[in-house]
């Protein structure tokens, strides 16, 4: 875990565990597509369980928040200097537009910079829609690194 | 709307619950989350009933940051429009009877502090309204599980009110 440059292979593998061991990210249904040094994609399918307003069916802006919350949690266990945990501090979300009823949502969320304890983030959500976003996020999280590292 | 004498307690109480059933049970999301609501007067407490999906960590374990920021965010939208129909059945202007659907205020933007993991047991939540305006609505909401003193989670959040309504100028 500590060797950065041996740990792509294994990223992906961890990363996917990570999310498979997640109940709720299990229960939205979330899926990792891709993931890199820093960087990872989760997308999740339109649900009925999800809508936020009943009149359209536009899912619940916290179903999006909670997506852009892992997928900048993985983003923040993606990156190279390995951490071993991360806990988000704070995540501000800007809603856009609303998300179109039946689409996927997909959010990519890149770790932008690394202190000794503190990871930056910033990730976008989108529908299968291109153009505008549905959403931004920026957040940061604690990056704990393994013991003596 | 004239009334010759004030109607009984429980019949404005069961008027303003059903209400309130109506504006939670309209919400698929609010029932995956298992959100219920607490009203005294025009006070309301989010409950969040722990279940073993809301968990985030398995190895803390701890609820999932999302369940939290969702939990926040119904409980401020909820809120927000809990103080608008209050206000509205308070003027006599809404029948809790012939309601229909309400529309629910937007997100604009919503700020979640996490100030310490969830634990795998119950949570609480109640908002505050620091502006509502007739477009714009600013609100504030904390989360607790013990202690009420002890937040686990807080957030601030924009919203942009429902305007469909026909002004009752």
């Amino acid at each position: 875990m500590s060797d950065a440059d041996s740990a792509r292979p294994d990223k992906a593998k961890i990363a996917a565990q990570f999310i498979g061991a997640i109940p709720f990210s299990q229960a939205l249904g979330m899926e990792l597509d891709e993931i890199g040094d820093g960087w990872a994609r989760i997308s999740m399918p339109w649900s009925e369980a999800l809508v936020g307003e009943p009149r359209t069916g536009v899912i619940h802006g916290g179903a999006v928040s909670a997506l852009m919350d892992t997928c900048g949690g993985a983003a923040v266990m993606a990156h190279p200097q390995g951490a071993v945990s991360t806990a988000t501090i704070d995540l501000r979300i800007d809603y856009m537009r609303a998300a179109t009823p039946g689409q996927r949502v997909t959010a990519e969320a890149t770790c932008h910079h690394v202190t000794r304890h503190v990871a930056f983030v910033r990730a976008v959500a989108r529908d299968e829609e291109a153009g505008t976003p549905v959403a931004t996020a920026t957040g940061a999280f604690t990056f704990q690194r393994a013991e003596g590292a | 709307m004239s009334r010759e004498k004030p109607e009984p307690v429980q019949v404005i109480k069961e008027r303003r619950d059903r209400a309130l059933a109506r504006l939670i049970s309209s919400v698929p999301y609010v029932r995956l989350l298992g959100i219920g609501f607490d009203r005294h007067g025009d006070e309301l407490t989010a409950i969040l009933r722990f279940d073993d999906h809301l968990i985030g960590n398995p190895l803390l374990p701890a609820l999932h940051g999302g369940v939290t920021a969702s939990f926040l965010e119904v409980t401020a939208t909820l809120h927000l429009s809990w103080t608008w129909l209050w206000d509205e059945m308070e003027a006599g202007r809404l029948n809790a009877e012939h309601l229909e659907l309400p529309r629910l205020p937007k997100t604009i933007d919503f700020t979640v502090d996490y100030l310490r993991a969830g634990l795998p047991r119950d949570a609480y939540a109640r908002a505050r309204v620091n502006r509502l305006g007739r477009r714009y609505a600013s609100v504030h909401v904390e989360a607790w599980q013990d202690h009420r003193e002890r937040l686990f989670a807080a957030a601030t959040g924009h919203f942009l009110m429902p305007q469909s309504e026909p002004a009752a100028t």
